[in-house]
């Protein structure tokens, strides 16, 4: 018997990493795998809920989530491609014009 | 007993990896520490009894969202991410209010979530239980997403697409 909240706190952490990993980092790149991590979390405490209140369809948004993420890696690193070879940059520092 | 050493020993891979995440400094070095975080979780998901979405997580995600990261990353060939003004004031502010925010976040949930406790398996999501929901209740957005996906590729193709390609192929129509 594991409490349900221990399942929360490790996904309010991952969370929070994702958070953090948004703000500190300076490579696209890295802040696109920071969001997933945030997604993972939720992820995790959706199923974790779905477990507590007997409720399948709990563990149904996490797959939806997951094709939701799948799209936006596909788009987002799509963009990245793009950006990368108009400024041959992956600093978001760098990346400060709308238009060249 | 034995759910708790098994929690405990991978949720801790897991933030082991997410902050691991957060120190390397290579982007390919973030990638794989992402593929275990994501691993560990599939092994959460199995200690719930998400059996389906275990095996999920480990094919979408840790196979084919990585695949893509990695074959980006060395597309670009992205090195060593360089260190400016802003990172250094991101970083003063960013970890002190991350360690302030899941201490608080811990607490709160350990004491006053309300929350009882699971056994290991506690919910089995089967694939037949979930695609009885997914075709059933949950047919309209299921459609919906599949829409979604299909604009996802041709915009995919779109943007990633180098733009003298796009323009010959509109000089032969």
């Amino acid at each position: 018997m594991v409490p349900v909240s221990y399942y929360l706190v490790l996904s309010g952490f991952l969370f929070a990493c994702g958070v953090t990993g948004f703000l500190i980092k300076r490579n696209i790149i890295t802040i696109f795998m920071s969001i997933e991590l945030m997604l993972n979390g939720v992820n995790l405490s959706f199923v974790a809920f779905a477990a507590q209140w007997h409720q399948l369809s709990g563990q149904v948004f996490v797959f939806f989530v997951m094709v939701v993420a799948a799209a936006e890696a596909a788009v987002g690193l799509a963009i990245i491609i793009a950006v990368y070879r108009t400024r041959e940059t992956l600093n978001v520092d760098q990346v400060n014009l709308l238009k060249l | 007993m034995l759910h708790l050493i098994l929690f405990s020993v991978f949720g801790l891979i897991c933030a082991a990896a997410a902050v691991n995440l957060l120190v390397q400094s290579h982007p390919i070095n973030s990638a794989l520490s992402l593929v275990v975080v994501m691993g560990s979780l599939a092994v959460e998901y199995l200690l719930l009894g998400a059996e389906f979405l275990a095996a999920v997580q480990v094919i979408v995600y840790a196979g084919a969202i990585m695949v893509l990261f990695v074959f980006v990353i060395m597309l670009l060939n992205a090195g060593r991410e360089a260190q400016t003004k802003g990172s250094r004031v991101s970083l003063v502010i960013g970890i002190p209010g991350m360690l302030i925010g899941s201490v608080l976040m811990a607490w709160i949930l350990i004491l006053h979530s309300g929350t009882g406790s699971v056994e290991a398996g506690a919910l089995p999501g089967p694939p037949r239980e979930i695609a009885q929901l997914l075709f059933h209740q949950f047919l309209l957005p299921f459609e919906v997403t599949s829409i979604l996906v299909l604009i996802a590729i041709m915009g995919a193709v779109v943007l990633a697409a180098r733009p003298e390609a796009l323009q010959r192929t509109e000089g032969k129509n």
